[in-house]
């Protein structure tokens, strides 16, 4: 399986998840943000960062560069486009997902583990993914999710939640929502569910050493759903 | 030709750091505001010397980039 990760300027996730991918068996690839074709690849990655500064509003310069217009291409042609953290504020901004992320609601940058529980398994990124709860790490400032009623009945109705923030047992609770975003979303897919965007890092939970393995359970799912 | 435009949030999108703003007003004394909204302003000089065709561009620029129509407004002053 080939991957590619998008490095912007300001990326800093980028390398994590060229290590996180290797280690699951992808053949990734870094790709430069003013390249104008993308290598060959089963997934796209839009990794975490500050891309530009995060000027203006996140991710939205990202979001005009020149690789970008082949990654709109690749995903709207079915292409698995996944977004984390900053990657995700440039997934809403070219449009691929509904909706945008906002200022946390206390205003604070959040660097914790969180629990996310899976809403939607119908899909190559959660598809026979044991757990129904997973331990992920999110560090942002801008998470809280937000979309108009007319977008959120539509994200409903076609069950385009992935994620939500909620405890260890999976209660989804106002208390457990971490940043104030909207009925707790953590993750949401495009309607064709090839895009993933996601505030929570897995590349983060790969090192029973170092954090947690609720990572490495993602991934290896991922490329076995991609095979 | 300069030309302003100014971004604001829609009305139902929260806006912590207005509130913050509010609050720190408050303990100042000034006790008689009702409200305060963060916005965004820029000055745009273009080399286009038609109004009407420099306001057009501004608009799509402000469609394109300089504002999220989801969560935000847009007003362009007339250039003077």
């Amino acid at each position: 399986m080939k991957s590619s990760v998008i490095t912007f300027p300001g990326s800093n996730c980028d390398r994590d998840m060229d290590v996180a991918l290797k280690k699951f068996g992808f053949k990734n690839k870094m790709v430069w943000h003013a390249d104008a074709e993308l290598p060959k690849s089963d997934l796209v990655v839009l990794p975490g960062g500050f891309s530009y500064g995060d000027y203006l509003r996140c991710g939205s310069m990202a979001s005009k560069s020149k690789i970008m217009q082949s990654v709109i291409n690749f995903a709207n042609s079915g292409g698995m486009v996944m977004g984390i953290c900053n990657g995700f504020q440039i997934l809403v901004e070219t449009g691929l997902v509904p909706g945008v992320l906002l200022r946390n609601k206390y205003l604070e940058f959040i660097c914790k583990n969180v629990f996310v529980k899976i809403n939607d398994k119908k899909n190559k990124y959660f598809k026979n993914v044991d757990n129904e709860v997973l331990e992920f790490h999110i560090a942002h400032n801008e998470g809280n999710y937000f979309c108009t009623n007319d977008q959120l009945k539509e994200i409903e109705d076609n069950n385009q939640i992935a994620i939500n923030y909620c405890d260890e047992n999976g209660k989804i609770e106002d208390q457990f929502n971490p940043n104030g975003s909207l009925k707790n979303i953590a993750g949401i897919f495009n309607k064709e569910k090839n895009v993933l965007g996601m505030m929570p890092h897995p590349e983060r939970m790969i090192d029973t050493s170092l954090s947690g393995e609720d990572g490495s359970l993602f991934f290896k799912n991922l490329i076995n759903n991609l095979k | 030709m300069k030309i302003s435009v100014i971004i604001t949030l829609k009305k139902d999108v929260l806006d912590p750091q207005g509130k913050v703003i509010h609050q720190t007003l408050d303990g100042m004394g000034f006790n008689d505001v009702n409200e305060v909204r963060q916005g965004k302003y820029f000055e745009i000089d273009t080399k286009e010397t038609d109004n009407d065709k420099a306001k057009a561009k501004v608009e799509e620029m402000c469609k394109k980039l300089l504002a999220n129509l989801v969560i935000e407004n847009y007003k362009i002053i007339d250039p003077k």
